[in-house]
């Protein structure tokens, strides 16, 4: 048997092959990403015809041919306009952006003052930080210095009192307010959100009535509605002398409104998750809340974290509605800006309406990626 | 009156952000240290916060008059900007003391809404503005134009009528946001845009080529542009009244904020040391409610009416608005102030 060497085996290694073409190098990835098929190889044609098409004239308006210094319309205008660029300039005009960021931040919030948003930014993003990784210490203590002892310090430093002036609240404005409604929406739907979804699937008649109610008739109305009725509305059933800071009115409908949103959310959560959890939660013991916190709740949120930020990012660029109250958000105060006599040029609009698209987008795709990154972190057997 | 100081205490108590208003406004706002100024969210020239935040404009102006004839510091306002819908609640509800918004005065809004409005600081109209190139030079040529306007407003409906009672036709092209009636005018979809006529001032600073566009001289509607007080206190609102006559007064006397100290030190007409307080006996200050340097104090804080009108919307300003009606009336305009004595 020693000697056995049957004519089917191999008698000695095969040398080293090279990689095939396919993996590695940039033109294996080409080939099979981008010309594999003929359909392929038009296709990417087409495509590199219409980036050559776009990319070269975007840049040249945004960056070439921008203004980027200034303090007045006379940078951004061509001669015949009242300005000084030469007859049939076209860009952006940055130099605006810059001369109002301060604004765009701030809103008209005082300029001695300003110390304070900037101080509040600060704390949220030192408390926020360890919130979000994972593997930060303290989680218990960090969520309760950020959402019930950062929420009562940042009202008081912003809107005044003990000592600090006070800075009414038709004086806040810009990406301060755009954040403040987001923060408060975020903070509080959550909770109440859950609340209402377990209020809704409950076997209390009165609780389950109630829950369903307000999810239903907040859910059947516009935000914008809701808005104009507190504002227009509200202050005429008020009786005289009554009025409730207009901030407010659109921070308790901006709130509300998420929650009944992120309600619905959570309650698709809820429903997928077997009876069977429910179950071996009662068999050991567990009180109603113990088996909410400890068994339901951690699954039915991680399936729905999707959902969840998909509900935060809506509310983010909802906030911009504000402005039928005559409130400044971010877009509205950079809207604001474009009839100023000081700034009021043909491409001023654009530019501004790209800043804001620019600001919003890195706040929505922050969220995405964060939302993203937690899916990864908390997946434990549901992935495909 | 107790009721409402009751309620109004329990409103801060619980809102911790209330502010009263009763009938006796001067004594409120006496006692607040400041005017609640309801101003336009912004419009070019009128009302609008610059990048220091801090709000300018005509109407603003007409605020700080009122400020300084109260408190003799124009600075002494806070402002709440309002959009079309709310401003009327705004006032109605005491949430503001005196409402300066670009705000047409109409029979409606003096009764139905229970506002007083008693003098007009800007008179405007409706305009069109035209691409030179169309080569027309009245608006009675328009037949067949299609025309670019804002929705739901005023301007919607006097474009329809004005057409209607001439017997033109016209298609008209509806936006809702102002940067959207701008982009199809530029674009061409349009051949007119019609809205206030110191609203196309400022557009046409953003169109592309401003000397290509002209405004056709007529004008097609009134639009009697004036502060507004709550029914019900007359007090305030002689005050009111009389802060916006004495700048037109103010400029009829040649009295600038420049040389009104001089003038008061060294006037010897009657009329214009009565006007400015250092007439013996005088009380007219007293009888406003206020001190006998109000008008003073006015001229002083923000000028004149013509300083007024020059330094936010007149010629050297980017939107160069001619006087116009504006004009006092001895210069053939229709600003005219009754007298101070």
């Amino acid at each position: 048997m020693a000697d056995t060497n049957p004519s089917f085996v191999r008698h000695e290694m095969l040398p080293a092959q090279p990689a095939p073409i396919a993996a590695g190098n940039i033109i294996g990835w080409v080939r099979t990403n981008l010309l594999a098929t003929p359909k392929d190889v038009v296709l990417t044609v087409i495509a590199i015809i219409l980036l050559a098409l776009l990319i070269p004239p975007a840049l040249n308006w945004l960056v070439v041919q921008a203004t980027w210094f200034g303090s007045d319309r006379s940078v951004c205008t061509t001669i015949v306009q009242g300005g000084i660029q030469p007859d049939g300039w076209k860009g952006a005009c940055w130099a605006f952006v810059k001369d109002r960021f301060v604004q765009f931040l701030f809103g008209r919030y005082p300029l001695d003052e300003r110390w304070r948003p900037i101080l509040v930014t600060v704390m949220f993003i030192v408390l926020l930080a360890p919130m979000l990784i994972p593997k930060a210490p303290y989680k218990g203590l960090n969520a309760l210095l950020l959402f019930i002892v950062f929420p009562i310090v940042a009202f008081f430093l912003l809107h005044g009192g003990f000592g600090l002036q006070k800075v009414e609240t038709p004086l806040w404005g810009g990406l301060m307010v755009t954040l403040i409604l987001s923060f408060v929406g975020i903070a509080v739907s959550f909770p109440l959100g859950t609340l209402l979804a377990l209020g809704r699937r409950s076997k209390m008649p009165v609780i389950k009535t109630l829950c369903v109610t307000f999810i239903e008739v907040i859910r059947g109305v516009p935000l914008i509605t809701v808005l104009f009725m507190a504002n227009v509305m509200l202050p005429l059933f008020l009786p005289t002398g009554w009025t409730i800071d207009n901030f407010l009115r659109a921070l308790v409908a901006v709130a509300l409104f998420a929650s009944a949103y992120m309600a619905e959310v959570i309650r698709g959560g809820l429903q997928a998750i077997p009876k069977g959890q429910s179950e071996g939660a009662d068999s050991l013991g567990l009180g109603y809340w113990q088996k909410m916190r400890l068994i339901i709740l951690p699954q039915a949120i991680k399936l729905v974290i999707p959902g969840i930020v998909n509900t935060f990012i809506g509310l983010f660029k909802d906030t911009s509605l504000v402005s039928i109250i005559g409130m400044f958000d971010l877009l509205n105060i950079i809207r604001l800006n474009f009839t100023d006599t000081t700034w009021i040029t043909p491409v001023t609009p654009i530019t501004g309406l790209i800043f804001a698209g620019i600001i919003y987008w890195i706040f929505c795709f922050s969220m995405s990626r964060y939302s993203a990154f937690m899916e990864r972190h908390l997946d434990t057997a549901h992935k495909r | 009156m107790n009721k409402t100081l009751l309620s109004a205490a329990i409103g801060a108590a619980v809102l911790g952000f209330a502010s009263a208003a009763s009938a006796a406004t001067l004594d409120d706002v006496k006692a607040k240290g400041f005017v609640q100024c309801g101003v336009n969210t912004g419009l070019a020239g009128f009302a609008q916060p610059d990048s220091a935040g801090n709000w300018k404009g005509f109407d603003v102006d007409y605020c700080k008059a009122v400020a300084a004839a109260i408190f003799g510091d124009a600075t002494k306002v806070k402002y709440t900007p309002t959009t079309a819908q709310s401003r009327f609640t705004a006032l109605q509800s005491g949430e503001i003391d005196l409402l300066a918004r670009n705000t047409t005065w109409t029979v409606n809004r003096d009764t139905a809404l229970g506002f007083n409005f008693r003098y007009v600081n800007y008179y405007d109209g409706q305009g069109f503005m035209v691409p030179k190139s169309l080569n027309v030079k009245s608006a009675l040529e328009l037949s067949g134009a299609a025309v670019c306007v804002q929705s739901g407003t005023t301007t919607e409906l006097n474009l329809a009528d004005y057409f209607k009672a001439n017997k033109l036709e016209y298609k008209p092209v509806v936006f809702e946001k102002l940067e959207e009636v701008n982009a199809a005018y530029q674009a061409g979809r349009c051949d007119v845009y019609t809205t206030d006529q110191s609203g196309l001032y400022s557009l046409r600073l953003s169109l592309a080529k401003p000397d290509d566009h002209i405004i056709l001289p007529e004008i097609i509607s009134k639009e009697p542009l004036a502060p507004a007080v709550r029914q019900g206190d007359d007090k305030w609102f002689d005050i009111v009244t009389w802060a916006g006559f004495a700048l037109v007064q103010a400029e009829e006397f040649g009295i600038t904020q420049a040389n009104v100290d001089q003038i008061k030190a060294g006037s010897t007409n009657p009329d214009v040391r009565r006007f400015l307080g250092v007439e013996k006996d005088t009380k007219i200050g007293t009888d406003l409610g206020l001190t006998n340097d109000w008008a003073y104090n006015i001229v002083k804080g923000v000028g004149n009416y013509g300083e007024v009108f020059e330094r936010n919307i007149g010629a050297s300003t980017p939107l160069k608005i001619q006087r116009g009606l504006n004009a006092l009336w001895t210069k053939g305009g229709l600003q005219y102030a009754p007298p101070v004595r």
